[in-house]
């Protein structure tokens, strides 16, 4: 759980800070008094949501890697899983994903329409190449003798690998709407807050394989 | 935005609020079915919620008259009764409290609280709506697939909840846990949307430290909520995987009705700590919105601004944070080394602190105010009985050798119903008849108000009191009957017989509560728009009930706190949050 806990306790310290520098001093009661600053203007709420969002889905992942190092703690059956070269090629495959993303964004940002398709078409052609190189994995490792149920390691492994890739699914989905509004004709600005959000949550979803890529590497 | 000086607005969170597009349905269905308003969602969350609660009202009705006279009635077998004991906690901490508290209440109060036009992810917030309905259908389903419903308790505990023997093991186990995980989803689209709303919609001049103590709570709650909900999620699945697919992540290698399991080396106590660490949080996220909300109560009711607000919001974030780190209390007797338990005992009691001083600063609001009996201070202040009931048996249990002989004896049945059931339930009523006249515009009747009142309060102490001796006599929790066991009093049985009239009569008395709500509906009298003369923003809308949109052409300015009661030298006693101070110009 030490993992969960240091998550936790780091978002709220955030969260008691941010709390304290806007309660500190202010009197409610009263006439107020001196200007308190403004909310800035970058905070908007679809920025919000994704941050909280990223949030709920890290405390997924914490748990579900605290569950991981408690069990292999717990049992005695534990043994490591070899790892498919494949993995690599499908986390250059990520990489290349969140970089084309992250293109698009810029590209939105200035009105370059025609960047910003490339960039879109070939960030999620990445990622589903990424999710059909999973299900390599998966079938490479059945076939190799390496089944769910064998052991605890084996039966992470595939849990880890299917909660990220249903994150990735579900990022799809955000992706493959907001290809369709580009598709319609809508212009860069439109389109611009979606592929920032698409952005940031592939670059959040790679740091999250990088972890558990090396969680599963190293144990 | 030039002229403004250092006023209200100008740290106004919101002070540039674009308008939000709404969606306007123009049919019935659009409007009430698949509606996108905030208002619709909350009564639709109260209706389901309501709904599944009367089923699991029932089932305790069902349990109790087993436990009452063992031989008298054969309505249930043993396995029915540990089916309708698990479906009971289940349904009532997760499927009525969580989803009425939050989902009811949080999406009817913040928007107008913090004075917004409706959440900001409305699509998001009907869907969170129908994945709920969806979770509620499917675990009531479990009461028809052949085996029934699970009899593995609520909390799941495996080995027990998934082996052959266990009732509800050929399906109404794998329905409860995939309604669970159902319910997480829908509940985490709620749930951004509550905690973004709070965030970033509120109105000019709402800061953080002008916001009611009920949003507060509810806001807080939520935030555990979504935090700790993955938890159970991942129990969940892990457990649907050893159901499902033969992994062993918690089940170990066992012989169940004479045959090798094929599972070997799973941990049940992994599952309990992933359990606990939803399950502690999870019953703050019931209690945090109560204390919001019945801070509000007092406050409103005894014309008296709360004591120590900003206290009060310290104390909601403090137990909000410590509540995380206090799960394995609940595992005292799971075999734990002493000195976790030694620190568990030590995390679990500091959390009394800012729990008491929330207490006090209740009893302090009181202290000299105008008090006003009416049917939601009534409420209030039966919760503040319940509550330091429930959280005095609480600190025993905290202490790791009071619990030990305690645990799985009826005082932590008793604990936890003073604490978590009665206490949130008497706020919630109180809630209730505190803000059905804006809901409908019509107050509810104050007689049968004051009747359920006193049949609930004292009716659910006859139920649950007695119980904490029959802890200490040492009854077990969680059997079918106790038969003649040899140390065991006949005072027991006696008094087992008296809870189950107790239980019997006071579920009559909601009868009589559902009666009044829908009697009023139609006949009660007109409440104007600020029945309580309140100065929270919901009070000051154009319209009652408010129309989609909640507020009129403008949005509401805020000029003060919440608590503007009895200022002195005001003209009434009261001043609504929209009304600027003196000398302060109004925009
Ligand atoms: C000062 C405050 C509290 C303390 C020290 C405390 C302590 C405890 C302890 C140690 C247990 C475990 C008993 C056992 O199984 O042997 C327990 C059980 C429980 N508590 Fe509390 N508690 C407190 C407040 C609350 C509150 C506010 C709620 C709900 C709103 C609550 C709900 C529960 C529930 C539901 C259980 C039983 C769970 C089960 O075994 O089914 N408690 N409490
Ligand atoms: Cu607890």
């Amino acid at each position: 759980m030490i993992i969960s806990l240091v998550f936790l306790s780091l978002l709220m310290a955030l969260f008691g800070g941010w709390l304290f520098s806007h309660s500190i001093n202010v009197r409610p009661w009263e006439v107020p008094g001196g200007a308190l600053g403004e909310r800035p203007a970058a905070v908007t709420a679809p920025r919000v949501g994704l941050a909280v969002f990223l949030a709920v889905a890290t405390s997924l992942f914490a748990l579900t890697i605290s569950a991981y190092m408690m069990r292999m703690e717990m049992g005695a059956d534990w043994r490591s899983l070899p790892t498919p070269g494949l993995l690599w090629f499908n986390t250059a495959l990520l990489v290349l994903g969140s970089l084309a993303l992250q293109r698009a964004w810029g590209a939105a940002r200035h009105g370059r329409r025609g960047e910003l398709g490339i960039g879109l078409i070939a960030g999620g052609a990445c990622s589903i190449a990424f999710v059909l190189g999973q299900g390599l994995v998966w079938w490479q490792l059945e076939a190799a003798g390496h089944y769910l149920a064998a052991n605890p390691a084996n039966a992470f492994f595939y849990l880890l690998t299917a909660l990220h890739g249903l994150h990735l699914l579900g990022g799809l989905v955000v992706w493959a709407r907001t290809l369709f509004r580009f598709r319609g004709g809508a212009t860069p600005e439109r389109l611009c807050g979606s592929v920032e959000l698409c952005a940031l949550y592939w670059h959040y979803l790679l740091v999250v394989w990088g972890i558990l890529f090396m969680l599963v590497l190293s144990t | 935005m030039a002229e403004r000086g250092h006023d209200s607005a100008s740290y106004a969170a919101a002070s540039d609020i674009e308008e939000m597009e709404l969606v306007h349905p123009k049919t019935f269905i659009g409007k009430y079915i698949w509606s996108q308003d905030a208002k619709v969602i909350a009564i639709q969350y109260a209706i389901t919620a309501t709904a599944i609660g009367l089923v699991a009202l029932v089932l305790s009705i069902l349990i109790r008259l087993q436990l009452g006279f063992p031989n008298a009635f054969s309505l249930v077998d043993p396995s029915n009764y540990l089916q309708y004991v698990t479906m009971h906690g289940m349904i009532m901490v997760v499927y009525l409290l969580t989803a009425l508290l939050l989902g009811g209440f949080g999406n009817y109060l913040i928007p107008l609280m913090c004075g917004a036009r409706d959440m900001v992810f409305p699509y998001l917030n009907m869907l969170s709506y129908w994945f709920y309905l969806a979770s509620v259908l499917i675990l009531v389903a479990s009461f028809f697939v052949p085996g029934g419903p699970s009899g593995g308790g609520w909390t799941l505990y495996p080995p027990q909840v998934i082996s052959q023997g266990t009732p509800g093991v050929d399906g109404g186990i794998l329905l409860m846990l995939v309604s669970l995980s159902v319910f997480i989803i829908g509940f985490t689209m709620g749930g951004l949307n509550y905690v973004v709303t709070v965030l970033q919609a509120r109105t000019r001049g709402m800061t953080l430290m002008r916001l009611p103590l009920t949003v507060w709570g509810i806001f807080m709650a939520t935030v555990m909520a979504l935090l700790a909900f993955p938890a159970l999620l991942v129990a969940v699945l892990m457990t649907i995987c050893d159901l499902l697919l033969g992994t062993s992540f918690f089940m170990p290698e066992m012989q169940t009705l004479g045959e090798q399991s094929s599972h070997e080396g799973g941990s049940p106590l992994l599952f309990q700590h992933l359990f606990w660490f939803f399950g502690h949080p999870e019953v703050y996220i019931v209690a945090l919105p109560a204390f919001g909300i019945v801070s509000d109560l007092l406050a409103t009711h005894a014309r008296k601004n709360i004591f120590g607000y900003r206290m009060m919001v310290w104390a909601i974030i403090i137990i909000g944070v410590l509540s995380f780190i206090v799960w394995a209390h609940h595992m005292f007797v799971s075999g734990m080394n002493p000195y976790f338990g030694f620190l568990f005992a030590t995390t679990t009691l500091i959390i009394a602190v800012p729990t008491a001083i929330k207490v006090y600063n209740w009893v302090l609001t009181l202290w000299r105010g105008n008090i006003h009996l009416s049917v939601p201070m009534l409420f209030a202040i039966g919760f503040l009985f319940t509550f330091v009931n429930g959280g005095l048996s609480g600190l025993f249990l905290g202490n790791v050798t009071v619990d030990v002989p305690l645990s799985d004896t009826y005082f932590v049945v008793g604990h936890f119903h003073m604490v978590m059931a009665v206490a949130p339930i008497l706020v919630i009523f109180g809630a209730i008849y505190h803000w059905y006249p804006k809901v409908t515009g019509r107050m509810l009747d104050d007689r049968l108000g004051k009747v359920h009142f006193w049949v609930t309060f004292l009716g659910t102490y006859v139920i649950y009191f007695p119980m904490h001796f029959m802890g200490f006599a040492g009854v077990p929790r969680r059997y079918y009957a106790y038969g003649e066991t040899a140390f065991i009093p006949d005072s027991v049985v006696t008094m087992n017989s008296v809870i189950t009239v107790a239980a019997i009569i006071v579920s009559l008395a909601q009868v009589l509560f559902l009666f009044n709500l829908a009697w009023s509906y139609f006949r009660g009298r007109e409440s104007g728009p600020n029945p309580w003369q309140a100065t929270t923003l919901e009070w000051q809308t154009e319209h009652t009930p408010p129309r989609h949109g909640n507020f009129g052409d403008e949005l509401p300015v805020v000029h003060r706190w919440a608590y503007d009661y009895s200022v002195p030298g005001a003209e009434r006693d009261f001043i609504p949050q929209t009304v600027p101070h003196e000398g302060e110009e109004r925009r």
